[in-house]
């Protein structure tokens, strides 16, 4: 299968839109293209929500494998356009202590 | 949605998935990753490994890990002190201060410090240790609840009992593996046996040197040229090798006699084919009508053969290959009484024969196969080394064996297709 994550850069942020793919095996690919970011020297990581409805288990994890390679790369890592479940969720679970949160 | 609720159904969906995962994913390593970021995301926790444990190496080989550094060993020997202390703790979380004695513990507590895992989780499937599962600090930073103790230890039994199934099926195949190699060696064996046996045979009657060994192939290349499977050709040739075994039991002086034998000596000799039948009956042969094969071939379609003096239908298919081998055998080489006659003659023997000792269309199936070899048509030079070059190079052969097959195809009686 191929398909292009959506990916945008702006200086030095990177715009990465989750989409479907979080939710499943292949969500590992966001993970890949976050760290070819970081290595490029993006020094804040933005993951859109804009096309995501909710986020499952999978896609928490590859989640916090994003945040583990920001972490590594002492870069920030933004959540945006965030709905309601899915920030409470982020909330509950403890995501907020390691990215911040922008509602939709 | 309250916060708790939303984390409640976001635990139990991961838990319903991964049983789906387990039970229904083919591919053992998608499963094990999938399950594993099912398992870390499901409490949000920040790192972790899950490893598959051998018990042939008392080795543990971890299949998925996340943020525990390019460092981390993924492969480490454990004690049976080890193993006895996982299996005590029943997939319960293993207290890290408690297991500082451990050699698993002490290979890996620099990792386990410096990454700050906070649980061991023994995977144990029908009281067997299939593997682990290691996890470090969840993403709010909280210690990890009684609830979430619960939860890792659902988790990791499911995907304990994907490596346990994972396990199981190796064992299968290694089985199924091991099954084939002993049927293969017992093959080889047989074979073996067979080609003394022939040799023994061979080594007793000093002025028909080889000819079990030839009629074997002469047997096989009729068989083949018969379009038959292999494996039956393979039977025919064993049929065709151990034909003269009851011979191993005449008088050699009868066998090796340079003169024509007298009648009592005939009938001693014609005694062979039953006795390679009594021999042969015993023996668990992988092939069918191998006995049957030494017992009848010496028996003629028009009922003039020995020792029953049955008639076309009544000898058995495989007998009647290798009475053609053997007939062709004996005419294409020296005896002590009798040189070993013309190309041209043995084909017009073959075709006055064909009928009345011999099948017409085994003739016809010799008859073509060696006219492939002759023509080109084939690149086997199997007669060839058989029969030597010169012999099968005689003039007007080629031509010869073309009108055989013509005649026999034209004024044979009907051909019978073999029979199965
Ligand atoms: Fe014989």
């Amino acid at each position: 299968m191929n398909f292009d994550i959506d990916v945008r850069h702006d200086g030095e942020t990177a715009i990465v839109y989750a989409n479907e793919y979080l939710n499943k095996i292949t969500g590992e690919r966001i993970e890949r293209e976050c760290k070819r970011r970081l290595d490029a020297g993006c020094s804040t990581l933005m993951v859109s929500f804009r096309d995501t409805e909710i986020v499952n288990s999978i896609g928490i994890s590859i989640l916090l494998g994003v945040i583990d390679a920001a972490a590594n790369s002492n870069a920030k890592v933004v959540f945006t356009d965030v709905n309601d479940d899915t920030g409470l969720l982020f909330e509950s679970l403890g995501l907020t202590r390691h990215a911040d949160i922008r509602k939709a | 949605m309250p916060e708790n609720q939303q984390k409640l159904i976001h635990t139990f969906s991961a838990l319903a998935d991964i049983g789906q995962e387990v039970a229904h994913k083919f591919n053992f390593h998608e499963m094990i990753r999938t399950s594993f970021h099912l398992l870390l995301g499901s409490l949000a926790i920040m790192r972790g490994g899950i490893a598959r444990y051998s018990r042939f190496g008392h080795e543990l080989n971890f299949l998925a890990v996340r943020g525990l550094g390019d460092d981390f060993p993924v492969s480490a020997s454990i004690s049976l002190e080890d193993e006895r202390e996982f299996l005590s703790a029943g997939m319960s979380p293993i207290e890290l201060s408690q297991a500082k004695m451990l050699l698993f513990f002490q290979h890996y507590q620099p990792v386990i410090e410096k990454k700050g895992i906070e649980l061991i989780v023994p995977m144990i499937v029908h009281d067997e240790l299939v593997g682990m599962v290691m996890l470090g600090e969840k993403a709010s930073g909280e210690p990890f609840s009684s609830a979430d103790r619960a939860i890792v230890q659902a988790m990791a039994r499911h995907i304990g009992v994907g490596i346990y199934q994972r396990n199981l099926m190796a064992q299968l195949e290694r089985k199924a593996e091991e099954n084939k190699r002993m049927y293969d060696e017992m093959r080889l064996t047989y074979a073996d046996t067979v080609k003394s046996f022939a040799a023994a045979i061979d080594y007793k009657d000093k002025y028909t040197e080889g000819h079990s060994v030839r009629v074997g192939k002469y047997s096989e290349l009729i068989a083949a040229e018969l379009g038959w499977s292999d494996e039956r050709v393979e039977g025919v040739a064993v049929a065709g090798y151990l034909h003269d075994v009851g011979k191993l039991t005449v008088e050699k002086n009868i066998i090796n006699s340079p003169r024509r034998i007298n009648a009592k000596e005939t009938a001693e000799l014609n005694k062979h084919p039953s006795v390679g039948y009594e021999i042969l009956l015993p023996i668990h042969h992988p092939y069918s009508d191998i006995p049957l094969a030494a017992k009848y071939h010496h028996e003629r379609l028009d009922g003039r053969g020995y020792p029953d003096g049955l008639k076309d239908e009544e000898i058995p298919y495989i007998a009647k290959i290798v009475n053609l081998a053997d007939s062709f055998d004996a005419m294409t080489t020296n005896r002590p009484y009798k040189a070993r006659r013309p190309a041209h003659e043995v084909v017009e023997d073959l075709q006055r024969n064909s009928g009345k000792q011999f099948a017409p269309e085994l003739v016809t199936a010799l008859c073509g196969a060696i006219l492939k070899e002759m023509t080109g048509e084939t690149k086997e030079r199997k007669f060839r080394k058989l029969l030597g070059r010169e012999y099968m190079e005689a003039e007007g052969i080629i031509d010869l064996l073309k009108g055989a097959l013509n005649g026999l195809a034209a004024t044979g009686p009907l051909t019978l297709v073999a029979a199965e």
